[in-house]
C-alpha cells in the first residue's frame, strides 16, 4: 500500500522544486500531504489492532480444527491413493479470501496455482474461494475457473460454509480424477507457507490398490466418506487461510504505519524548514523594502 | 554421500516407525474431533461405540480397516481408566486404518450432560413442521435429515 506512496515521492519532491517560489503554497500542500500521512497511519494502526483481535480468534479456533484436518488427510495416505493415469482432469482449490492489504499471502497462492496451469492448462480446472484468486487469475486463466465464491474472509470460516462449498464443487459436473487444495499453512505469526493438500474422486479411490485392506465398503459408503472428507479438508484449509492471513495482515499493517510514521517525520522536518524559510524571506523582503527607502 | 545418508535416514525413520507400530498394535491410537471441539486426540482409550448408516458398531484395538460414515446419535468411549464419555454427534466420518488409529471426524458434536430435553424436543417438533411444509424434493430431504438429527437427539437425552 505504502510502495504506491514510495513512488508519488520524487514526484512530490518536484512539484515542491517548483512551488519553492511561490512560498505559501508550498508551506500549505506539505501541511496537506502530512495530515493525509497521519490519517492513513491511524488506519493502518487501528487496521492492525482490528486484525490482531481477529488473529488471535483465528489462532485459537485453528488450533481446535487441526485434528480433524490431519485426520482427513490420513485415509489419503495410509490408504495411499493416487491419480488414475488415464484421466489427467485435475481440481485446484484456491483458498483466499475477499480483502487484500495482508502481504503476499493471496498472491502466492494464485502463484502456486498459475505455475501449474502453466504447465498444462487443458487439464486443470480451479475453483476460486475469495476474490482475491479470482481477480489475479481470471485475466489469464479465465477459461479455467469453473466455480469462484466471495463474501469470504468478514466472519471467520466456518463447517456451514465449507460444506456448502463442498457441495457446489461436488454438483459442478466436473470430472476429475485428483486435486489439491491451495492453502497458506499457518506456521508462526511471521511466517505462513503454501501447501496442498489432496483429494481425489471415487473413481481414483476405489481403483487404489491398498483400499482392499478396508472391510465393507460399497460405492455409496465411499462416495459419503469422500464428499464429508472434502468438506473437512475445505474447511481446514479455510481455517489456516485465514489464520495466515490475519497474521500477515498484522504484520503487514504494522510495517506500513512504521513507514507513515518515518514520512510524518521526514514530512515535519521538510514543513518546519519551509516554514522557516518564508519567515526568513518575509523579513529579508521587509527589512530590503525599508533599507530602500 | 548426500544419498547414502538420505538412504541411512529412511532406514532409520522406518525402523522407528516399526517399532511405534508395536508400541500400538494392542492400543488404539484414537482422534475425535468436530467442527467446534476436540475431544480425543491421538489418545488411547479402550473401546469406542460409533452409530453409523451401515449399523451401529463398537471399536476394539485392532479392528479391521474400515471407513464408515456417523447417523446423527451417540458415540460412546469407554476411556483406559474405566471413565465412559458419551458424545452426541450430528453427522460424519469414521475410519479405522490398518495401524490401529481410529478417528472420528463429526461436523457437531457435543457431550450428552449438555444437552436440553426441552430443546431437543423443540428442535424434532420444528423439524417435523418443516418436513410437513416441504415442498421441493431438496427441502424435503433436508427436512428428514433436520429430522432425523432431531429424533437421534431426543434419544440420546432419554
Amino acid at each position: 500500500m505504502l510502495g504506491r506512496f514510495g513512488t508519488l515521492t520524487p514526484l512530490l519532491q518536484n512539484v515542491q522544486i517548483q512551488q519553492q517560489q511561490r512560498g505559501m503554497a508550498t508551506l500549505k500542500s506539505i501541511s496537506i500531504r502530512l495530515k493525509s500521512v497521519k490519517n492513513i497511519q491511524k488506519i493502518t494502526q487501528s487496521m492492525k489492532m482490528v486484525s490482531a483481535a481477529k488473529y488471535s480468534r483465528a489462532e485459537r479456533e485453528l488450533k481446535a480444527v487441526r485434528p480433524i484436518g490431519d485426520g482427513a488427510k490420513q485415509f489419503y495416505e495410509k490408504a495411499e491413493i493416487a491419480a488414475l493415469p488415464d484421466i489427467p482432469q485435475k481440481l485446484v482449490i484456491a483458498i483466499t479470501s475477499d480483502r487484500g492489504l495482508c502481504g503476499a499471502c493471496h498472491t502466492s497462492v494464485a502463484r502456486h496455482i498459475r505455475t501449474e496451469l502453466n504447465k498444462d492448462n487443458q487439464n486443470i480446472k480451479v475453483v476460486c474461494v475469495g476474490d482475491k484468486s479470482r481477480a489475479i487469475l481470471q485475466r489469464i486463466y479465465g477459461k479455467n475457473i469453473i466455480l469462484a465464491c466471495n463474501e469470504i474472509g468478514r466472519l471467520p470460516p466456518t463447517f456451514i460454509d465449507a460444506s456448502k462449498l463442498a457441495d457446489a464443487i461436488l454438483r459442478s459436473d466436473y470430472q476429475f480424477s485428483s486435486g489439491e487444495i491451495v492453502f497458506n499453512r499457518f506456521r508462526s505469526v511471521v511466517s505462513y507457507v503454501t501447501e496442498t493438500l489432496p483429494v481425489f474422486s471415487l473413481a481414483s479411490v476405489t481403483a487404489a490398490p491398498k483400499l482392499s485392506v478396508y472391510d465393507s465398503l460399497d460405492d455409496e459408503v465411499i462416495q459419503s466418506y469422500l464428499e464429508f472428507s472434502l468438506a473437512a479438508l475445505v474447511f481446514y484449509a479455510m481455517k489456516e487461510g485465514a489464520c495466515s492471513e490475519q497474521s500477515s495482515r498484522m504484520t503487514a499493517m504494522d510495517n506500513a504505519s512504521k513507514n507513515a510514521g518515518e514520512m510524518i517525520e521526514k514530512l515535519t522536518l521538510t514543513f518546519n524548514r519551509t516554514r522557516q524559510a518564508v519567515i526568513t524571506r518575509e523579513l529579508i523582503e521587509i527589512i530590503s523594502g525599508a533599507s530602500a527607502l | 554421500m548426500a544419498a547414502l545418508r538420505s538412504v541411512s535416514r529412511l532406514l532409520t525413520r522406518r525402523a522407528l516407525n516399526t517399532t511405534v507400530k508395536r508400541g500400538y498394535a494392542d492400543d488404539m491410537s484414537f482422534t475425535f474431533a468436530s467442527g467446534n471441539q476436540v475431544y480425543y486426540s491421538a489418545q488411547a482409550v479402550k473401546q469406542v461405540d460409533v452409530p453409523s448408516f451401515s449399523g451401529s458398531f463398537g471399536i476394539l484395538p485392532a479392528h479391521v480397516p474400515t471407513l464408515a460414515v456417523l447417523k446423527p446419535g451417540v458415540v460412546t468411549v469407554f476411556e483406559n481408566d474405566g471413565k465412559v464419555n458419551k458424545i452426541f454427534v450430528s453427522s460424519g466420518t469414521v475410519t479405522i486404518n490398518d495401524d490401529s488409529s481410529v478417528q472420528i471426524l463429526a461436523q457437531e458434536a457435543h457431550p450428552v450432560e449438555n444437552l436440553d430435553a426441552a430443546a431437543a424436543r423443540d428442535v424434532l417438533s420444528k423439524a417435523q413442521s418443516q418436513l410437513a411444509s416441504a415442498s421441493t424434493d431438496e427441502a424435503k430431504a433436508e427436512a428428514a435429515i433436520a429430522v432425523e438429527v432431531g429424533e437421534a437427539l431426543v434419544k440420546a437425552v432419554e
